[in-house]
C-alpha cells in the first residue's frame, strides 16, 4: 500500500539528498568557469602565479568535487530505488536527458578532470587549457541536461499519454530541449553556480588579505572573483526574473503561493514585500504591498490578472471532478483495451488524467469518491504557502545583497584600494556560505512549490513512489544520514585545512609559511566553517 | 527503421553499456579490490593508486551512463530492478561512495590510520559493487519475484535475503573474479618491479579461478535451472505492454537460444578463449594481450547470460507474464530513435577522448616517482 507515511518518508529521503548533491554543484559549475579564466590569464601572461591560481582553486575545487561525484550517483539510483511508478510513468521521456547528460556531460568533465589535476608535466600549456575548457564545458553542459529533465517535471510538454503503455510518451523532443521553464532554469541555475564560486574565492582571498599573507596571490584571485560574482550576481538575479515570468506562465498555483495571493487581485497586481500567510483562513494575517510590481514581473503586462489562490482551487476542482472520468474509463481500458465507450470517454478526458489521480490518496475507487475527499484533493493542490513565501524572499534578498558585495569589490579592485578596505574583506569572508543558503532555497521554492505533483498536472506525488516497505526507508535513510554526515566532516575538515594552508599546499616553495615549518606555519585560526563547503 | 529491429538494437546496446563498464571501471575495481593485497606499504599503495588516479572518474561515467541508458530505453527494467533489489542497490551504492573520497582525499593527510582506513574503503568500493552486480546477474537468471497491477505498478513480494541464494552467490564471485583479473592485467601494464610481480600472480590466480567458476555456472544453469519461454505470439512491432503475453517455466529453456542460433555459441565461447589467453598471457608476461584478452572474457561472460535469457530480461518467478522482455519493457521509437542516434555520435567520440587521456598519462608508475611528487599525486 502506498500509505501517506511511506510517500512522506520517500520525499524527506529524496530531499535530505537532492539538496545535500547541492551542496556541491554550484561550486563546481562555478569554479570550472573561474579556473579556465584563470588559466587563460595564465597562458596569455606566462606569469606563474596565474598558474599557481589554477592548481591552488583547482585543489579546493577537487575536494569539493569528489562529493559531487559521490552524492551525484545517489540521485541517479534514486529514480528507480524510490520512483519506480514515476521512472515508469515518465521514464521514456525523463530517461533520455539524463542520459544524454552522461554521454555528453559527464563523460567530458570526468575525463578532463583527470588530466586537469595529472596532465601539468605532460601537456604544454595550450593543451593543457583545453583540458580545463572542456572540463568545465562538461559541468556546464550537465546542469543543462539535468535541467532539461526536471525543467520538463515543472512544465511538461512534448509528450502524451498512452493507455496501452500506461505511461507518458515523448511527442517532440525539441520542445523538451527548448522549454523555456527549462532554459530560464538553466541559466538562473548555473548564474547561482558562478556567484557561489566567486564568493568563494573572494571570501578565502579576503581571508588571506586579512592575515597580510600571499598578498600578490590574495589580491590578482580577489580581481578576478570580483569582476566575475559581479556580472553573475547580476545575471542571476536578471534572470531570476525570468524565472520568475516563465513560473507565472507555467505554474499558477505556485506562483500564487510564493506571492501569498489569496484573491485574485486586479491587475497589474501588487508584489507583497513582507505577509504573513494564514494557510486555515486562507488570509494573510498582515502584509505590506508595493502596488503594480507583480503583474509587472509576472506578466509582462499592465492588462493581464495573475488569479489568486481561490480561483485556481475552483479550477482545479472542476478539472478534478473531469479527472474522475477519465481515471474510471482508462480503468476499464487496462480490461479491455476494445471498450469503444471507455474509451470515448477516455479521450475526452484525458487532459484532467492527472487531476483524477491525486484523489488516489484518499480512495482506491475512484469513482466513489465523496464531496469530502474531492474537497481535500482540491485543497492539495495548492502547496503550504509560508515556507514558499519566505524561502523566496530570502533568496532574493540575498541576491541583491550579492548584488551589492560584488559591486563594491569591484569597484574598490578597480580603484586599487581593496585591501585597505577591512570591512568589505570582513564581509566577504562571513558571507561564504551564503549563496548556498540562497540556493537550496531556490530548489525548496522549485520543487516543494510543485506539490503535489512530481510531473506537475500529470502525476501526483502520492502515486509516484515504489511500492516497498516504511522500514526499507527508514533504514536507507538511516544510512544517508550516517554516511552524509560523515563525509561533511571530512570534506569541511579538509577544504578548510587547504584554504589556510593556501598556496603553501602546492609545495612550490614560494609562499607563506614555506621553508620553515611546512603546514604548521600557515598561521592565524579561521573562524569555524569559513572556508568551508557549506550552508 | 522499425520498431522490432530499434528494441533488438538497445538489446545490444545495453550491453555494449554493460561491457563497457567491466572493462573500464571494471578495471579500476580490480585495482581497488587488489590494493591493499599488492601494494605492501604506503609508497607502494599510491603506486597501484596513481596508475588509475587519472581516468578512474571517466570510467565510472560507464556505470552511470549504462543506468541512464537503462532508465531511457527501459524504464520498466530500471524502476522494477532497482525498487525490488532495494538493499543491494543501497548496498552497491553506498559501497560506491568510498572511491571518490577514497581516492581524491586519502594522500592529502598524513596519517597510517587516515591512510590505511580508506585504502580499506578503496577496497570495499572495488569489491562489493560487482559481487552485487553478478548476485543480481543471477538472481534474474532464477527469476525474480514481482508482479504489476492493472496500472503497471510493480510490486516485489521477495526478500533481500532471498537474493543470496547459493547460484547467485557464485554468479557473485564469477563477477568479482572476473573484474579482479581485469584489474591485476592492467597493474601488470602500468607497474614494475614487486608491484608487478605480485599484480602477476593474482591475474594468474583470479584469471583461472574465473575460468573454472565460469564453467560450473555453466553446467549448474544447463542442468538444473528452469528458464522461461514466451508461449504466446510475439509481434515486436507492437506498443510495449508486458501483461499482454503468456510465459511459462520450462526445464532447460536457458539452453534453447544456443539451439536456436547456430553463432550463439559463439558467445560462451569467447568467455572461455579470453579468460584462457589471459592467464597465458600473463603467464608469458604480455600484460597489454592479457588485459585485452580479460577484456574479451568480460564481454564473453556479460554476453553469455545476456544470450542465455534473450529476450527475457527479468523473468518474474511469481507471475510470470509480467515478465520483462526485450519487446515489452522499452520505451517508445521516438525515444528508443533519438537515443540510438545520440550514442552513435558520443559513443565514438569518448572512446576518441579516452584513448587520448590514456596516451598522455601511459607509463610505468613507480614508487619514486611517487615519492617525487608527494604533493601533486594521489
Ligand atoms: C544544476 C546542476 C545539477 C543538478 C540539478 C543535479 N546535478 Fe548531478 N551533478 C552536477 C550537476 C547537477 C555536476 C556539476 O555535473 C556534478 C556535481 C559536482 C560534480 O562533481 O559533478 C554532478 C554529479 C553527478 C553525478 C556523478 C557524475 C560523475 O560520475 O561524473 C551523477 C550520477 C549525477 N550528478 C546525477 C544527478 C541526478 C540524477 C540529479 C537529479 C536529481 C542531479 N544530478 C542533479
Ligand atoms: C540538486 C538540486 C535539487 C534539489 C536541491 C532538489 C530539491 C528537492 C526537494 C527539497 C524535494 C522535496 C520536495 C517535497 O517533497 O516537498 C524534491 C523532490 C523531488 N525532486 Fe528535486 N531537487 C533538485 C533537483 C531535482 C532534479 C534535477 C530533478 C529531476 C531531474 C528532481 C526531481 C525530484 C523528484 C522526482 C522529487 C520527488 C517528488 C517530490 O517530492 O516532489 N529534483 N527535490
Ligand atoms: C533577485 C534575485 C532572485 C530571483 C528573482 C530569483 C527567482 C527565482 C525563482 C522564481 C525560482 C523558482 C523557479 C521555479 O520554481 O522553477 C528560483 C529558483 C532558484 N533560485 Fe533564485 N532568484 C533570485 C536569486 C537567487 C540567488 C542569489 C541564488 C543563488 C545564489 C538563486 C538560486 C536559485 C536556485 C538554485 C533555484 C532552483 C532552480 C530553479 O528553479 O531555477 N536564486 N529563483
Amino acid at each position: 500500500m502506498l500509505t501517506e507515511e511511506l510517500v512522506d518518508l520517500s520525499r524527506l529521503q529524496f530531499a535530505v539528498t537532492a539538496l545535500y548533491h547541492f551542496l556541491f554543484v554550484p561550486l563546481t559549475i562555478g569554479l570550472a568557469v573561474i579556473l579556465v579564466v584563470m588559466e587563460l590569464t595564465y597562458v596569455i601572461t606566462d606569469r606563474p602565479v596565474y598558474k599557481d591560481m589554477v592548481r591552488f582553486w583547482g585543489k579546493l575545487f577537487g575536494i569539493n568535487f569528489a562529493l559531487g561525484v559521490t552524492t551525484g550517483i545517489t540521485m541517479e539510483f534514486q529514480f528507480g530505488t524510490n520512483w519506480a511508478y514515476y521512472s515508469h510513468y515518465v521514464g521514456d521521456i525523463f530517461g533520455a536527458p539524463l542520459a544524454i547528460e552522461g554521454m555528453m556531460a559527464f563523460f567530458l568533465e570526468s575525463t578532463f578532470i583527470g588530466l586537469f589535476f595529472f596532465g601539468w608535466d605532460r601537456l604544454n600549456k595550450w593543451k593543457h587549457f583545453m583540458v580545463t575548457v572542456l572540463m568545465a564545458l562538461g559541468s556546464n553542459l550537465s546542469a543543462l541536461w539535468i535541467l532539461i529533465a526536471n525543467g520538463w517535471m515543472q512544465n511538461p510538454i512534448g509528450s502524451e499519454f498512452s493507455f496501452i503503455t500506461m505511461r507518458m510518451e515523448m511527442t517532440d523532443f525539441w520542445a523538451i530541449v527548448f522549454n523555456p521553464v527549462a532554459q530560464a532554469k538553466f541559466v538562473h541555475t548555473v548564474s547561482a553556480g558562478y556567484v557561489t564560486a566567486s564568493l568563494f574565492v573572494l571570501g578565502i582571498s579576503s581571508y588571506y588579505l586579512l592575515k597580510g599573507r600571499d598578498l600578490d596571490f590574495a589580491r590578482r584571485s580577489f580581481r578576478i572573483a570580483a569582476g566575475f560574482g559581479f556580472a553573475s550576481a547580476l545575471s542571476v538575479i536578471v534572470l531570476g526574473d525570468e524565472s520568475g515570468y516563465t513560473v507565472g506562465e507555467a505554474q499558477q498555483a505556485k506562483m500564487a503561493a510564493i506571492e501569498a495571493m489569496w484573491e485574485t487581485e486586479p491587475a497589474p497586481a501588487p508584489f507583497t514585500l513582507f505577509a504573513l500567510p494564514n494557510q486555515a483562513t486562507q488570509t494573510n494575517d498582515y502584509e505590506l504591498q508595493i502596488p503594480y510590481a507583480l503583474g509587472l514581473i509576472g506578466t509582462r503586462s499592465l492588462t493581464e490578472t495573475l488569479p489568486g489562490i481561490k480561483e485556481i482551487k475552483e479550477k482545479n476542482r472542476e478539472r478534478i471532478e473531469s479527472g474522475i472520468h477519465a481515471v474510471v474509463a482508462l480503468e476499464q481500458l487496462r480490461k479491455n483495451r476494445d471498450d469503444a465507450l471507455a474509451l470515448a470517454t477516455f479521450e475526452a478526458h484525458k487532459a484532467d488524467l492527472g487531476f483524477g489521480l491525486l484523489l488516489k490518496k484518499y480512495t482506491v475507487d475512484v469513482s466513489q469518491a465523496t464531496p469530502e475527499i474531492i474537497q481535500q484533493a482540491v485543497d492539495s493542490t495548492i502547496p503550504r504557502v509560508a515556507p514558499l513565501f519566505w524561502s523566496f524572499r530570502i533568496m532574493v534578498a540575498l541576491g541583491f545583497a550579492f548584488l551589492l558585495l560584488f559591486s563594491l569589490a569591484l569597484f574598490y579592485s578597480i580603484k586599487g584600494t581593496f585591501i585597505e578596505k577591512k570591512w568589505l574583506l570582513r564581509w566577504a569572508l562571513w558571507f561564504i556560505p551564503m549563496p548556498w543558503v540562497a540556493a537550496e532555497l531556490g530548489w525548496v521554492v522549485a520543487e516543494y512549490g510543485r506539490q503535489p505533483w512530481t510531473i506537475y498536472g500529470v502525476l501526483p506525488t502520492h502515486i509516484s513512489v515504489s511500492n516497498i516497505s516504511v522500514g526499507n526507508i527508514y533504514g536507507s535513510l538511516a544510512g544517508f544520514v550516517f554516511f552524509y554526515t560523515v563525509l561533511l566532516i571530512v570534506e569541511v575538515y579538509l577544504m578548510q585545512k587547504y584554504a589556510r594552508l593556501g598556496p603553501s599546499s602546492l609545495g612550490t616553495g614560494k609562499y607563506f609559511g614555506e621553508g620553515s615549518h611546512g603546514e604548521q606555519a600557515a598561521g592565524g585560526a579561521l573562524p569555524a566553517g569559513v572556508g568551508a563547503n557549506k550552508v | 527503421m522499425d520498431y522490432e529491429t530499434l528494441k533488438l538494437i538497445w538489446w545490444l546496446l545495453v550491453g555494449v553499456l554493460l561491457v563497457g563498464f567491466a572493462i573500464m571501471d571494471g578495471h579500476d575495481m580490480g585495482v581497488g579490490t587488489l590494493l591493499p593485497f599488492i601494494g605492501r606499504n604506503d609508497l607502494e599503495r599510491r603506486a597501484v593508486i596513481n596508475t588509475v588516479a587519472p581516468h578512474w572518474e571517466g570510467n565510472q561515467v560507464w556505470f552511470v551512463t549504462a543506468g541512464g541508458a537503462i532508465f531511457a530505453a527501459w524504464p520498466l527494467v530500471y524502476a522494477t530492478a532497482f525498487s525490488g533489489f532495494y538493499w543491494a542497490m543501497m548496498a552497491a551504492l553506498w559501497a560506491l561512495f568510498f572511491r571518490p573520497v577514497g581516492f581524491t582525499y586519502r594522500s592529502k593527510i598524513h596519517n597510517a590510520t587516515w591512510r590505511s582506513t580508506w585504502d580499506w574503503g578503496l577496497f570495499i568500493g572495488g569489491a562489493v559493487p560487482p559481487i552485487i552486480f553478478g548476485v543480481a546477474f543471477g538472481n534474474l537468471l532464477l527469476g525474480v519475484p514481482f508482479h504489476f497491477n492493472d496500472l503497471m505498478m510493480s510490486t516485489y513480494t521477495g526478500s533481500f535475503w532471498a537474493l543470496l541464494n547459493p547460484f547467485a552467490l557464485l554468479a557473485g564471485v564469477v563477477s568479482l573474479g572476473m573484474i579482479t583479473f581485469q584489474g591485476a592485467n592492467y597493474l601488470m601494464m602500468r607497474t614494475e618491479g614487486d608491484i608487478y610481480r605480485r599484480a602477476r600472480t593474482a591475474s594468474m590466480l583470479t584469471g583461472a579461478l574465473t575460468l573454472v567458476l565460469f564453467a560450473l555456472a555453466g553446467v549448474w544453469v544447463a542442468s538444473s535451472i528452469d528458464g522461461y519461454v514466451i508461449t504466446s505470439v510475439i509481434d515486436g512491432n507492437s506498443q510495449p505492454d508486458p501483461l499482454f503475453k503468456t510465459v511459462a517455466i520450462k526445464e532447460g529453456a536457458w539452453m534453447l537460444n544456443y539451439n536456436r542460433y547456430d553463432w550463439a555459441i559463439a558467445v560462451p565461447v569467447l568467455a572461455f578463449i579470453g579468460l584462457g589467453l589471459g592467464v597465458v598471457f600473463a603467464q608469458l608476461k604480455q600484460a597489454g594481450l592479457a588485459f585485452w584478452s580479460s577484456s574479451l572474457g568480460c564481454a564473453g561472460i556479460i554476453g553469455t547470460a545476456g544470450v542465455s535469457m534473450f529476450p527475457f530480461i527479468m523473468p518474474s518467478s511469481t507471475d510470470p507474464r509480467s515478465s520483462l522482455t526485450v519487446y515489452d519493457a522499452v520505451s517508445s521509437p521516438l525515444t528508443l530513435g533519438l537515443m540510438l542516434g545520440a550514442t552513435v555520435i558520443f559513443l565514438p567520440l569518448i572512446a576518441m577522448y579516452t584513448s587520448w587521456a590514456y596516451k598522455v598519462m601511459w607509463g610505468k608508475v613507480t614508487t619514486e616517482f611517487v615519492a617525487a611528487n608527494d604533493k601533486t599525486v594521489y
